[in-house]
């Protein structure tokens, strides 16, 4: 008994708690009317879940289908004229829902990478100088609240300004989505770097001063390192802010992904949309977890102490 | 403090990881780099080098978008050697931008788009169109609290409304509102869209004032009985059920939708207001028409080839219509909303569903072709409300209409259709552009696009031009 007891103490109440939810979710769903229909229960968006893998299926078949016509096709084409120039081209049905995921989550690291790529040197610099941390803070603060939604109708006109070519592999809607998400994402790593160059035991700096390293090797050698936990702290929430970030953008940038799924099942307005938005719902929670997962397994490589995820 | 290079190594791994993931990711299947190859262009089998063979094509959730999703799904697209990714837009001017950025090759239009962005009204820039897309399928719903409120004024036959419903039914309700302080607000599309226009002409021919575009007020509004404003489609009905807008002029599902869902009652189709007038267009911009020549041609073949197909045997082939329309990644609605009108009927009050076998024509009545009487309607519109703020002459509408309408690249396409068989002789009218002289619109006013000058100056309420 007394070997089982930590484990059911481990497990039980977010089992209880899980069971409780969705009992109150299926009967609270049942009470309410909308003019799609109920709001949809558990069973229903595991159904719905279900008939977006089957979809997901189906097209991949159309894909290879598609592409067994077009090998035909070449073939004849070059039977009947040998120097034909017959281009390859790529299936272009529907994006599936894991297409959607998948795009999601590019756009996500695109975003993250941009934030990083700014925010680090930036928090290093004003970590180590007063002054520049002094000029840099208020436009750190002014714009570290502002909504996605307020930066993306001005990053869509610049881009589309800036941006001319439209190339296939990084379409302009995506590049919007990831310059969104990385505008309000930098800022927690910034911060976090920045106080965490300027907290830096002064000993190691000294110690750096005596050995007269130059200032990139003080930097790789002794205030990355020294910094490293609060740094990933930052990134951390610099991930799931990104995350959050990007269905709004997506919402309205047209960028294929969750965002544009929901906004399509919410135009769409059939009886099954609200089913398969709940499912768009667990799956971003469940995604944003894994990210956040991810990080904390990070963090705690390069950390003394205890993390607490 | 454990040894730096640890550290260092870790750090790496993390950014390495990343790097592969946005890699892996960018180098995913969609996007393989065919650009290259497709840039040389593929050559059909007549020969001619299609210049993009690789599309993608933006729309908006609506029935009449069916000709895009029949064109691609019945093959008609692969048979001319493109290769099309249909994308559904979040609104109409969303879609224009698109189309003029090169985002979008080419986009499901309102008839008014292209004629509003060439002459400035709005965005600027010049999109074209080579073809038609469809002939009615708009309707007008008001709210069931209006409707209650309308019925003691509109005749009955056999204890069921007699249709059309002339907006003079309106006129009390509009008076109760005013007498209440409340505004009388309703929705519709977009500034140039048919369906602006058709509220419009619906209110004024009872007498109405819709309200007047200025130089300072674009939102149209100065002087107006009733005050318009742009909803997207997909969102009118939650609008009208959440109280902001008391009615809307919109196209299907969206007016069958309310029937279904209680909330609102269609009171008029614009089949009522004008029979058989021109609805939505394929439209690309200037620019893009100019660089890829044989693509638009090929494209216009395939659209009519798929209007054909809706039409074609009395209809015969809607059902199978309705079951692709109602995908989500198409009109997304259900199957039994979007039947209601693509299958020849409308629901108007719960129950009483009426036979209208004409309210969407995607093909008969040469509806494919781009007629310019039919652009030199719209411009009559634009300016009886003012968008467009100074008189014209007839030759300007002239000149307007054969920059944006192109029938020459419709007829090019027809040609060969019949060449392979697709289309009869019969089928492509033989016109200078001008559709004759018609008086089918719910006021009797007679339009006639050879005169559109004189056309406006017959309206009692609206512009009119002092030439």
């Amino acid at each position: 008994m007394k070997s089982i007891s930590p484990v059911l103490k481990k497990y039980t109440p977010p089992a209880l708690a899980i069971a409780l939810f969705l009992m109150a979710w299926s009967f609270g769903a049942k009470q309410i009317e909308t003019s799609l229909g109920q709001v949809p229960g558990p069973a229903m968006v595991l159904d719905q879940a279900r008939i977006l893998w089957q979809e997901h299926v189906a097209e991949r078949q159309k894909a290879r289908e598609f592409y067994e016509r077009q090998k035909d096709r070449r073939a004849a084409m070059l039977e009947v004229n040998p120097s034909a120039t017959v281009a390859a081209v790529s299936y272009t049905g529907k994006p599936t829902y894991v297409d959607q995921i998948l795009t999601s989550l590019k756009t996500v690291f695109m975003g993250f990478v941009i934030a990083s790529l700014v925010a680090l040197p930036i928090g290093i610099i004003c970590g180590l100088s007063k002054t520049v941390m002094r000029a840099l803070n208020p436009l750190i603060q002014v714009f570290k609240p502002v909504s996605p939604l307020a930066w993306l109708p001005i990053v869509t006109m610049v881009v589309s300004a800036v941006y001319v070519t439209n190339s296939a592999w990084l379409p302009k809607s995506f590049l919007i989505s990831a310059i969104t998400v990385s505008l309000c994402s930098l800022w927690a790593t910034l911060i976090n770097t920045a106080m965490g160059v300027a907290s830096v035991n002064p000993d190691y700096i000294n110690v750096a001063r005596v050995l007269q390293l130059s200032p990139l090797k003080k930097t790789f050698k002794v205030l990355l390192p020294a910094t490293l936990p609060l740094i990933f702290t930052g990134l951390r929430i610099s991930l799931g802010v990104g995350w959050m970030v990007l269905i709004a953008s997506e919402m309205l940038a047209q960028n294929p992904g969750l965002g544009k799924f929901i906004w399509d099942e919410f135009q769409n307005g059939s009886s099954q949309s609200l089913a398969k938005i709940m499912v768009a719902v667990f799956t971003i929670g469940l995604i944003g977890f894994v990210l956040d997962r991810i990080m904390v397994e990070l963090q705690k490589r390069v950390s003394f102490e205890r993390v607490h995820a | 403090m454990k040894s730096t290079t640890t550290h260092y190594w870790l750090m790496a791994t993390a950014s390495a990881i990343v790097t592969i993931l946005v890699f892996a990711a960018c180098g995913g299947r969609t996007s393989s780099p065919v650009t290259e190859a497709s840039a040389a262009g593929t050559q059909t089998a007549s020969g001619d080098v299609i210049e993009k063979p690789e599309l993608v094509l933006g729309f908006i959730k609506l029935t009449d978008m069916a000709p895009l999703a029949i064109a691609k799904e019945k093959g008609f697209f692969e048979e001319e050697g493109l290769y099309v990714r249909l994308e559904a837009q979040a609104n109409w001017k969303v879609l224009l931008d698109r189309v003029i950025s090169g985002e979008l090759d080419g986009a499901h239009m309102l008839a008014g788009q292209p004629i509003g962005a060439t002459i400035g009204f709005g965005t600027k820039a010049e999109v074209v169109t080579p073809l038609s897309m469809d002939l009615n399928g708009n309707g007008i719903t008001v709210s069931n609290e209006v409707w209650q409120a309308m019925k003691p004024h509109i005749p009955t036959e056999n204890g069921k409304p007699v249709h059309p419903i002339s907006a003079a039914a309106l006129q009390p309700v509009l008076e109760k509102f005013r007498n209440e302080g409340r505004p009388f607000r309703m929705g519709m599309v977009f500034p140039v869209s048919t369906h602006n226009y058709e509220l419009r002409y619906w209110l004024a021919a009872a007498g109405i004032s819709p309200g007047y575009y200025t130089e300072s007020d674009i939102t149209g509004t100065t002087d107006a009985d009733v005050l318009l404003s742009v909803t997207p489609p997909p969102q009118m009905p939650a609008t009208l059920e959440a109280g902001t807008i008391n009615g809307y002029c919109v196209g299907e599902p969206w007016n069958q939708q309310a029937v279904f869902k209680g909330i609102g009652v269609p009171v008029i189709t614009d089949y009522e207001i004008w029979k058989n007038n021109p609805e939505k267009v394929f439209g690309v911009s200037k620019a893009w028409a100019d660089r890829h020549p044989n693509t638009l041609i090929a494209i216009t073949k395939a659209l009519i080839r798929a209007c054909k197909w809706l039409d074609e045997n009395e209809m015969a082939n809607r059902a199978e219509a309705v079951a692709i329309l109602a995908r989500p990644e198409y009109a997304g609605a259900d199957p039994e909303v979007i039947a209601n009108s693509m299958t020849g009927t409308f629901e108007y009050e719960k129950g009483d569903k009426r036979s209208l076998p004409d309210f969407n024509v995607f093909f008969r009545f040469h509806a494919t072709y781009p007629y310019y009487s039919d652009c030199i309607w719209y411009l009559t519109q634009m300016r009886r409300w003012g968008q467009i703020t100074t008189s014209h002459s007839n030759e300007w509408y002239f000149e307007t209409a054969r920059k944006v309408y192109l029938p020459e690249v419709w007829l090019e396409a027809a040609r060969r259709l019949e060449q392979e068989g697709h289309l009869t002789k019969e089928e492509i009218p033989e016109t200078d552009g001008f559709k004759p002289a018609t008086g089918d619109f719910i006021d009797g006013i007679i339009y006639d696009g050879r005169d559109p000058v004189g056309y406006l100056n017959k309206f009692s309420v609206g512009l009119k031009d002092n030439l």
